[in-house]
């Protein structure tokens, strides 16, 4: 696939290394947060506000927890939730997007416009509702984030079997006999994936942003919940000691970043004007 | 919002990217297509017609998507002791027209709409048109100012990276514009306010203005205009100092986003013909960028800053509540979690006439720029 054969390209790139290792660093702590935190994230056996040093690199909050051990078990709270939100967005998105570009127009129409009116919303203030209206938790801010993340796909996974659902070889395999169904996922669908997850990759730093931001404002996460955004948001409070809300937020910059450093590549490289300017210098 | 560009024909408020978007170099740029009597009353009318479409809808939205879950604003807004009593939950609903069923509430909100009323808000107890009048000036501010630094830092840093294309600045350029997109909004603000306020202590701190100093008299509602008009100068100095830090934050997402973009519209026109005859034939390179690539390219930059502009929306929420600034962000906030319903109506149908309004100025300027929008 042609998708494959660039892919090469994008892994010189030092950014996408960087973001790769990052991101993959992250997976791992979530994974092991049990055995690599120093401390049990709930416990409150430690000093208050005690400022990073030996024993708690990371400083202690204010009813004495590890900042350090909460921002690992953190890492199992926030990167799962993102991943999925951002797969169920594509899914839901990318279905209601390739139905909306292949099949007739009225269904098709009605999609879109409802995308469009989404779209029209600033994202935080949309969510911000819903998240009040279904009433404040992490799962509710999840579901939350989705109603404003899905026509970002359902637009451009449309656009893209729009266009490709008049190449030649998508007509002659209708012409051949091909249901509708058949057409879409064999031909159609293949094609228009490697611009979907780039969008998903890049997405995935917005899901987490918004997620975290909803936490923030107190409709995410509850306490004790070691989320990254609630953790940011409980360090308002005691304003001068500075790392209970800067390692968290650090935390989020972090993963957002790796994951914007192999988006932005991963787009170069399947970005033809890239690869043509690429080429070009290659001659 | 840094999405493929895709065929899209939206008419809610133009919110894809329009197709003056030259992707790959194609330069049809029509607008309309057949026999327009008068091309601009057309263009207008069908504006106004998008916009009253996407007012509409967005109430719509907004109704049923509070109606459709758990959430009773009656709980969200008494106390719990008034909740203990009938009578006075039964005289909020009453009040507030919470009794009739959903339709004929909507209708009646509607009714009031087209006379000019927002309805009363639940939390402050006042007509929403009021509270709003209140609060958008700030959030004007705001937004205004990390537009302009936006534009002007994102513009500039792109420019650089294109020019220098490959080399350190543009790939330092490229870090930074991303670290800009990737940063949490609401931690930088901390951040600013702990780094700059507490510890320099070299700019002010929350709020609009000093607290010692009394608004200046509203005209406006935008302190700053206000107190140049007033020539209450100290006023007007204390209300920029305590604009910079949150625009500036308010900012960085947007100019990354509008690095990112001037650097492949810039290196897209460099490519041109046309730019390469004017560099044969001689003529020196600030009259290229500023006359050739600049002005080429700004029609697919100020598209996306138009797009940005609603993103800036969104980031006003959580910048607002750290600089305790009093604006729509705040306000939607607090409307939002009390499900004080007209309040946040009111909200979306603010945001979203900005929405029209700003696809607007950037369709008008598509013709200031580009001579051959204007021809077609």
């Amino acid at each position: 696939m042609r998708i494959l054969s660039r892919l090469p390209e994008a892994w010189r790139q030092p950014l996408a290394v960087v973001g790769a290792v990052v991101a993959l660093a992250w997976l791992v702590i979530a994974a092991a947060a049990p055995l690599l935190a120093p401390h049990d994230p709930l416990a409150q056996d430690l000093p208050r506000l005690a400022s990073p040093g030996p024993g708690h690199w990371f400083g202690t909050d204010q009813l004495g927890r590890d900042i350090l051990s909460r921002i690992m078990y953190g890492a199992r709270v926030s990167i799962p939730l993102t991943l999925l939100l951002v797969v169920l967005s594509l899914l839901i998105g990318g279905a209601l997007g390739a139905s909306a570009g292949y099949f007739g127009r009225w269904v098709g129409e009605g999609i879109m416009r409802l995308a469009d009116l989404v779209f029209a919303f600033p994202t935080v203030i949309l969510a911000m509702v819903v998240a009040a209206a279904l009433g404040a938790s992490l799962t509710n801010a999840v579901l939350a984030v989705l109603v404003v993340a899905w026509p970002a796909y359902a637009r451009v996974t449309r656009g893209l079997v729009l266009g490709m659902r008049e190449r030649e070889f998508v007509l002659s395999g209708r012409l051949l006999g091909f249901s509708a169904w058949r057409s879409l996922r064999v031909d159609v669908l293949p094609n228009v994936t490697g611009p979907i997850l780039v969008l998903a990759t890049l997405d995935i730093g917005t899901a987490l942003l918004l997620l975290s931001g909803l936490s923030f404002l107190g409709l995410g996460a509850k306490p004790p919940s070691p989320e990254w955004g609630a953790m940011v948001a409980a360090g308002v409070d005691v304003f001068d000691s500075w790392w209970v809300a800067t390692f968290p937020g650090l935390a989020i910059l972090t993963v957002v970043l790796a994951f914007n450093f192999l988006g932005d590549t991963l787009r170069d490289a399947l970005d033809p004007r890239t690869a043509r300017a690429i080429k070009e210098r290659a001659l | 919002m840094s999405q493929p560009s895709a065929p899209s024909d939206v008419p809610a408020g133009g919110t894809a990217p329009r197709r003056a978007t030259r992707m790959g170099g194609s330069r049809s740029t029509r607008m309309g297509g057949r026999g327009p009597r008068h091309p601009l009353a057309r263009f207008l009318l069908r504006r106004i017609g998008v916009a009253v479409l996407l007012g509409f809808g967005i109430t719509l939205v907004t109704f049923v998507l509070t109606n459709l879950v758990p959430g009773d604003p009656v709980t969200a807004n008494l106390g719990q002791r008034a909740l203990g009593d009938p009578a006075i939950v039964a005289q909020f609903r009453a009040e507030h027209g919470l009794d009739k069923p959903l339709p004929a509430q909507y209708l009646t909100y509607l009714g009031g709409l087209v006379r000019g009323d927002l309805g009363m808000s639940q939390q402050s107890h006042r007509p929403v048109l009021t509270d709003l009048a209140e609060f958008v000036p700030a959030t004007i501010e705001l937004a205004g100012g990390a537009i302009v630094i936006s534009l002007v830092a994102g513009v500039a840093f792109g420019v650089v990276a294109a020019l220098r294309r490959d080399r350190l600045s543009d790939q330092v350029l490229r870090v930074v514009s991303l670290i800009g997109i990737s940063v949490p909004t609401f931690w930088l603000a901390l951040v600013a306010f702990y780094v700059f306020f507490f510890r320099l202590q070299i700019t002010p701190g929350s709020g609009r203005v000093a607290p010692d100093m009394s608004a200046p008299p509203g005209v406006t509602g935008l302190y700053t205009v206000d107190a140049a008009l007033a020539g209450q100068w100290d006023v007007f100095s204390s209300a920029v100092g305590h604009l910079i830090t949150p625009a500036l934050v308010l900012a960085a997402y947007t100019i990354g986003l509008l690095t990112r973009f001037t650097r492949s519209a810039v290196l897209e026109v460099l490519g041109q013909d046309y730019v390469r005859a004017a560099r044969a034939k001689g003529l020196p390179g600030r009259v290229i960028l500023f006359r050739y690539v600049l002005r080429s390219a700004l029609v697919p930059i100020i598209t996306v800053a138009g797009l940005a502009f609603g993103s800036l929306l969104s980031g006003t929420v959580l910048v607002e509540s750290v600089f305790a600034r009093p604006g729509i962000g705040q306000y939607a906030y607090k409307s939002a979690t009390t499900l004080d319903l007209p309040a946040v109506m009111g909200v979306g149908l603010v945001v979203g006439g900005v929405y029209v309004l700003i696809n607007l100025v950037v369709d008008i300027l598509y013709g200031v720029i580009d001579p051959r929008v204007r021809l077609s």
